[in-house]
């Protein structure tokens, strides 16, 4: 390395180190010490934990909540990314910042805002009432919650890469006599795959591991309306903390999945943008 | 064809927007702004058409009392704080990522993501274990963390760092080795050359990246109310406020509370847009 351009050789190693000190205590502790303390009283209450009624309830209902909210915020993130990247029109810079709004909220306030409507004291409640209907402190509204704060995942990955891609092939194929439908699946998707899967894993991650907005919803019913973050919470507040480690280990586990996908996609996406803007 | 027809595509004719010969634009901009109308703007809008509902002295009870005084102290102080370490911290990792060459240094690199994968209860129960009197890191420390403003403080510590990374990051890619070179060759020293010419190119990002940090810190929950301790007046951030009065069903309280996050978020996005653009400009420059 060119000396006048770089720093000695002993400050580069400090800084290295200093950076990977600091990773360590705030990243790779927090992460080693969930499974420490996971398997601190043995494999027997480690598996026992897992498969504990309400543990598997909470699993049943998150991986429900997850399979409901990724699919619709992909629709959406297609939807709004075809006509935001392809099409120019008055009021798309407004649009898109709308579609970050979810990140800026506060995940409690998420969950209020549906309590305020369908709950009890809320705009609907009384009708909801009458005809026995529940949404708050049940399924709806956990699933209602878990889809707000993810709605812009899948959008704020396909929307730079189809703005780089541009209209050419989708043109060129609807010249030839493409349906719109055909071009869509032949060419759009295919070209955005990278992205799109991208966008599903940050969202599905985010879905699985949503714990404010879904804990104001939720009423923490045990074995009920119970999420796997939800579980941790109810089971740590008893004391049971082997048991809420356990459960926090297998979210740990998913969130190492997470970053491992992450990692193998994020490079494709990269190559793919960097090659659609030249 | 459709379009001659008025009542039909009513965005394109609405928002005028530029000829194509791609179909689907009416359908897809339709479909977009229903599901955002629809699960996005319509609930937030409820939170303030109740607080409209509130007097004005109701209102301000709520939102000035001193309990609530001391929360946006603490959530607001803390994430400030934890914006700043991270915008020192976060610039030393980004810069050391993209600038020198060391073992595992990819790994390293996708590990920067790791609060943002990781479910904010998860991080919470395993921030608290670490900093408890008896913990890892707590044992060795002469002073209290956990259970302390000072846990608040950890927490969006912990949640903040890839903001500023990540922000910082493709910036410094992008940064060509020409400049420090020329500046070299003027005969500025190394010091210099990173005080004065690089530095104050990284600003726009370093800004946008405490920002994003920052407003994440403010309406963080998960990870902070394990280790916070909760105290009211001492230890209790606004979003656990807010569901305080909401278990006690005073919803028009947590409401007005949460009106008053919610404009300082949306005052807080406003910002990050201009920083972004200023940052796209800065970049475009070069």
């Amino acid at each position: 390395m060119n000396p006048a351009i770089s720093e000695p050789r002993w400050l580069r190693w400090t800084l290295v180190g200093a950076a990977l000190a600091f990773m360590a205590l705030f990243l790779f502790l927090p992460l080693a010490i969930v499974f420490a303390e996971a398997l601190k009283k043995g494999w027997e209450v480690y598996v026992a934990s897992l498969l504990d009624d309400d543990a598997l309830a909470a699993l049943r209902l998150t991986l429900i909540a997850a399979a409901v909210s990724v699919p619709l915020n992909l629709a959406f993130g297609l939807a709004a990314a075809w006509a935001l990247a392809k099409f120019d029109f008055k009021g798309k810079s407004l649009l898109l910042s709308l579609i970050d709004l979810p990140f800026a909220v506060s995940p409690v306030i998420a969950g209020l805002i549906f309590v305020l409507i369908f709950g009890l004291q809320g705009w609907f409640g009384a009708w909801l009432q009458d005809h026995d209907v529940r949404i708050i402190f049940a399924l709806p509204g956990i699933v209602l919650a878990t889809v707000f704060v993810t709605v812009p995942f899948v959008a704020r990955e396909l929307i730079p890469l189809m703005q780089a891609q541009g209209t050419e092939q989708e043109e060129a194929a609807h010249v030839l006599g493409a349906s719109g439908w055909q071009m869509f699946r032949r060419v759009t998707l295919p070209n955005v795959r990278w992205a799109l899967l991208y966008g599903v894993i940050l969202c599905n991650a985010r879905a699985m591991g949503e714990f404010g907005a879904v804990s104001v919803v939720s009423g923490h019913v045990r074995g009920e309306t119970n999420t796997l973050p939800l579980h941790i919470e109810v089971a740590y507040n008893d004391y049971q903390f082997a048991a809420a480690f356990a459960v926090a280990s297998l979210l740990a586990g998913l969130a190492l999945v997470t970053l491992a996908l992450k990692f193998l996609v994020e490079r494709r996406l990269q190559n793919q943008l960097r090659k659609a803007l030249q | 064809m459709a379009a001659s027809v008025p009542w039909t595509r009513p965005f394109s004719r609405l928002l005028g927007r530029q000829h194509s010969v791609l179909p689907g634009f009416d359908l897809s901009l339709g479909l977009a702004l229903l599901y955002l109308g629809l699960l996005v703007l319509l609930p937030l809008s409820a939170a303030f058409i109740k607080t409209s509902t509130l007097s004005g002295s109701a209102f301000l009870d709520a939102v000035a009392s001193p309990r609530a005084l001391a929360s946006y102290r603490l959530s607001f102080g803390m994430a400030a704080l934890a914006a700043l370490l991270n915008a020192g911290a976060g610039l030393l990792v980004a810069w050391v990522l993209v600038r020198y060459r060391f073992p595992l240094r990819r790994l390293v690199d996708a590990f920067v993501d790791l609060p943002f994968a990781l479910p904010t209860a998860v991080a919470g129960i395993a921030l608290t274990a670490l900093y408890a009197p008896n913990g890892w890191v707590g044992q060795w420390l002469p002073f209290k963390v956990a259970f302390t403003p000072l846990g608040v403080w950890v927490a969006l510590v912990f949640i903040g760092l890839p903001f500023v990374v990540r922000t910082l990051q493709p910036v410094l890619e992008e940064l060509s080795h020409e400049r420090e070179e020329a500046a070299a060759t003027l005969g500025a020293s190394r010091w210099q050359t990173l005080t004065r010419v690089v530095l104050p190119t990284l600003v726009p990002a370093l800004l946008t990246g405490f920002a994003l940090a920052f407003a994440r810190g403010v309406g963080e929950y998960g990870s902070v109310i394990f280790i916070a301790g909760n105290m009211p007046m001492i230890s209790e951030i606004t979003p656990l406020l807010i569901i305080t009065k909401l278990e006690q069903y005073d919803y028009a309280g947590a409401t007005a509370i949460a009106v008053v996050m919610l404009v300082a978020s949306f005052a807080l996005l406003l910002s990050i847009n201009v920083l972004q653009a200023w940052t796209r400009r800065r970049q475009g420059e070069r």
